[in-house]
């Protein structure tokens, strides 16, 4: 690992259930502060599961459990006495097709904002256009800010979640599968936001699309059938994988 | 005649007859509208709005005193009706999808949507009527909400449904607590089809009359007083279309018809508002 | 990449302990989620969904205890026994429940084929552009308040019928043997029969439009297949989409039934409103269960007759949940699929 000294998250014995069905098995994982880890591997190895367990998603569904311990700073998440909605606001979440809440574009960032801080009317303004500035959005709705958010194109959509989950100015921004929604253009702009973003928050990505991990991503771990199969720095998991399995699924063999 | 002639004979007579049911369909809607229209228009005067309803004996008269009875009981109705029928319809939807409690419920609602509604009325006469010892406008109110609440609560539960569950997550995702989850983001994103259902269950008590026969009775006096029987479009006109009195059915008549254009302007302004919102 | 460098004001905020330790302007402010409000929300729906539970049993509940003397005096009398004479205060059911069977049932009899129709062609014949204009028109025959179908049928219908219609009836239905009887006597133009037309164009709107929407759910796939076979729209209809529907059409003219069976100021308008059958013929006046609480209950004195009222109420309210019940399984095995 790169940069061990300062692990933010980390992943340990972390075993996850669908039901019965045991869908990761023994996860060690650390993953690094202000770095972009992404997650790789074929549809159903468990990636968006893992991603989603940081910020505990699973608890919505009675169904879904996990076991083993998941560290953010130190201290194991999955203990009962953590508060989801707390540790939520310190790990942002981004989905693959755009989720703008049917209210305005200034209201859907705010609305976040709202949950956990009491700001004046000044500072929510100035919070918003922050938060849009970040994503890269500003200029294009500074003028429209109270039209719907469901009336931006999908790209713009995209980067309105960006703020959206920036606003609430998290440690961790996790995202899944971002662009799979989204056209070229649209994606080298998310892409390129995710590059600025890493400067001041852990960001984790899970992407089907290899070139998009092997360009954006410093570290990346290889998920096959509920297992890290590999974990390293992007440049030489992507150059010389430890493993055959995952120089067969990144030259493109399987997968 | 050979296979395939007969086979298209059989098709193209078939086809026919789906056609003429059509047209049987469409055949009484027009005749009954047209006969609201006709009849109606004839009896609408500004006497409908400014005068009482005629007293036994009387000739002229107006609606007034049914029209303001009516909306004062509908609205009410409405206001009550509509916020429980949409946490109920929030509980069926985002809390006791899978339990015991909202299968039955929901299993109660479907029920109650299609009860008979002259049984509602009896039901609150029971309650009401029997033990106030008098027909009023509040026991009226009562049968009319028991009538909204089951087509709110379905409605809601069908909107919400709708909204996709990544919403719902993207919402959790920002730490949100589940109430505010569900009343700030999911029951707006499903508000126009809330909406619709509130708008269509109005249609449906504005022309109720069967439930309020027994509860809010009726009466030929000018009352807002919601403790004493009161006046009603819908029993006024059923009273007057069986009276003998040409005067008093031409009344009746224009009641038909205001009755019938707002119910049905109400579903169609429902209907065209779902549609453009969606 | 070296993270010292990226270090903004706002990762100096957020970047600490778990659980977050308050500091700078940011952290300050941050709201603890009171999980009351929470708890508090779902103890507000849970109860409401509770009253709604408890109302639809209450109705039953006190049905029973209101109608609780007369079937104590009556037994299954009340049920089996023709003389309703309040009166004498004697209350046998069987005319009233006759009616509302036989009005219900002729209701049934010329909704059921013409909602078919109207289906079939509002998924199979219809073009496009008029397929909404024409379920809408159709849906708000339901709209229409039943006074309105009751006073129509009263002042418009009825007399046209017993010009026009009801000595063509006579005269051709009435001759056939057996059958005839029931087309026969005098063209009173209200009765039997008129409550159960006014019924069936009542009922038209629910059972086609359900008919309709579970012919639409047909998988394409299927339909196309057939038709890829060579066949015509109507052995489409018939052979594929009604088999793969028909617990949806069975579960849509129990629909229609129900609200039949529960219809009140329509019938009690046409209906004639006799408590006395003197013949078999569907031209006689009759009387249903809802149009004799209509008609009777506003001047019953307290005692018998109200029970008695109230008892036809309870058993027409479990007889329609019979039947709703029986509606919303096959509706449900129709959604399973």
């Amino acid at each position: 690992m790169s940069d061990s000294k300062d692990v933010h998250i980390e992943f340990r014995d972390f075993n996850f259930y669908y039901g019965r069905s045991r869908a990761l098995h023994n996860i060690n994982l650390p993953i690094a502060r202000r770095k972009v880890t992404a997650f790789i591997g074929p549809s159903g190895c468990g990636k968006s599961t893992l991603l989603r367990s940081i910020n505990r998603m699973f608890d919505l569904y009675p169904e879904q459990r996990a076991e083993g311990r998941l560290l953010v700073d130190g201290v194991n998440v999955l203990d009962p006495g953590t508060d989801p909605t707390t540790l939520r606001a310190r790990v942002g979440m981004v989905f693959q097709k755009p989720t703008p809440f049917p209210m305005s574009i200034y209201e859907n960032i705010a609305f976040g904002v709202r949950l956990h801080e009491s700001l004046t009317r000044a500072e929510m303004d100035e919070r918003v256009e922050w938060a849009l500035n970040k994503a890269a959005l500003w200029d294009e709705v500074k003028d429209k800010l109270h039209a719907s958010g469901s009336s931006l194109s999908g790209g713009q959509q995209q980067r309105l979640c960006i703020a959206r989950g920036v606003a609430v100015k998290p440690e961790v921004l996790l995202l899944d599968e971002p662009t799979s929604a989204l056209d070229p253009i649209s994606t080298m702009r998310i892409e390129e936001l995710i590059d600025e973003l890493k400067n001041e928050f852990t960001i984790v990505i899970v992407t089907h699309n290899m070139q998009q991990a092997a360009r954006i991503s410093d570290n990346t771990a290889y998920m096959y059938l509920g297992e890290l199969v590999e974990y390293g720095i992007t440049d030489q998991i992507f150059i010389k994988p430890q493993k055959k399995a995952t120089e067969d699924y990144i030259t493109g063999r399987f997968g | 005649m050979t296979l395939i002639q007969r086979r298209k004979l059989t098709n193209l007579m078939a086809l026919g007859l789906s056609l003429l049911a059509m047209g049987f369909g469409l055949f009484w809607l027009g005749w009954i509208l047209l006969t609201v229209l006709q009849q109606g228009l004839a009896g609408l005067s500004i006497n409908l709005f400014t005068q009482m309803t005629p007293p036994p004996g009387a000739a002229d008269g107006g609606l007034l005193n049914a029209l303001v009875g009516s909306v004062l009981m509908v609205s009410l109705a409405t206001m009550v009706g509509t916020p429980i029928g949409i946490l109920a319809g929030i509980y069926l939807a985002e809390y006791g999808q899978k339990s015991w409690l909202g299968s039955a419920t929901r299993y109660v609602n479907d029920l109650l949507l299609s009860a008979p509604s002259i049984v509602i009325g009896l039901f609150v006469w029971t309650l009401v009527v029997s033990r106030m010892q008098t027909y009023s406008g509040w026991a009226g109110i009562a049968a009319l909400s028991l009538i909204v609440v089951p087509v709110v609560v379905r409605t809601t539960e069908n909107m919400l449904l709708l909204v996709p569950d990544s919403l719902r997550e993207a919402a959790f995702a920002l730490g949100a607590p589940k109430y505010k989850v569900t009343t700030s983001v999911v029951l707006r994103a499903a508000r126009s089809g809330v909406i619709t259902g509130i708008l269509l269950a109005v249609a449906r008590i504005g022309g109720e009359t069967a439930p309020l026969l027994f509860t809010s009775l009726s009466s030929q006096f000018w009352s807002m007083d919601l403790g004493q029987p009161i006046a009603s479009l819908p029993v006024m006109i059923s009273q007057f279309a069986m009276s003998p009195f040409p005067e008093w059915q031409q009344i009746a008549w224009a009641g038909v018809l205001i009755t019938t254009l707002g119910v049905l302007m109400l579903n169609i302004l429902a209907r065209t508002y779902f549609r453009q919102k969606n | 990449m070296d993270a010292s460098l990226a270090v903004s004001k706002d990762d100096a905020q957020t970047g600490g302990q778990w659980p977050p330790v308050v500091e700078g302007s940011g952290e300050a402010t941050r709201k603890r989620v009171s999980s009351w409000q929470d708890a508090g929300f779902a103890w507000l729906v849970r109860l409401v969904a509770v009253f709604v539970l408890v109302a639809m049993s209450g109705i039953v509940i006190a049905l029973v205890y209101d109608a609780w003397p007369v079937l104590n005096a009556f037994g299954l009398d009340f049920l089996i026994s023709s003389e309703w004479n309040p009166p004498m205060d004697r209350y046998g059911a069987l005319v009233l429940i006759y009616g509302t069977l036989v009005t219900s049932a002729i209701a049934l009899f010329i909704a059921v084929p013409v909602s078919f129709g109207i289906a079939i062609f509002l998924t199979e014949l219809s073009p496009a552009w008029l397929r909404r204009p024409l379920g809408t028109a159709i849906e708000l025959l339901a709209a229409i308040p039943s006074i309105v179908y009751g006073m129509w049928g009263l002042l418009v219908f009825a007399p046209v019928f017993a010009t026009h219609v009801q000595p063509l009836l006579a005269s051709t239905l009435g001759k056939i043997p057996f059958l005839g009887v029931l087309f026969s006597g005098p063209p009173l133009g209200i009765g039997l029969l008129t409550a159960g037309i006014v019924l069936a164009i009542m009922i038209i709107p629910f059972i086609a439009s359900v008919m309709r929407d579970v012919f639409e759910i047909t998988p394409p796939m299927i339909r196309e297949s057939a038709y890829g076979l060579g066949c015509t729209t109507w052995e489409v209809v018939w052979r594929i989409v009604l088999p793969y529907s028909k617990t949806g059409v069975v579960g849509g003219v129990m629909l229609g039934l129900g609200r039949a069976l529960g219809e009140t100021m329509a019938v009690t308008f046409v209906i004639g409103n006799t408590s006395f059958l003197t013949s078999p013929s569907l031209f006689m006046p009759g009387n249903s269960a809802t149009s004799a609480i209509a008609n009777e209950f506003a001047e019953a004195a307290p005692g018998l007759h109200t029970s008695a009222l109230i008892g036809l109420a309870l058993m027409l309210f479990l007889i329609t949940l019979v039947v709703l019940m029986i509606s919303r399984f096959m509706l449900s095995r129709m959604k399973k699929h």
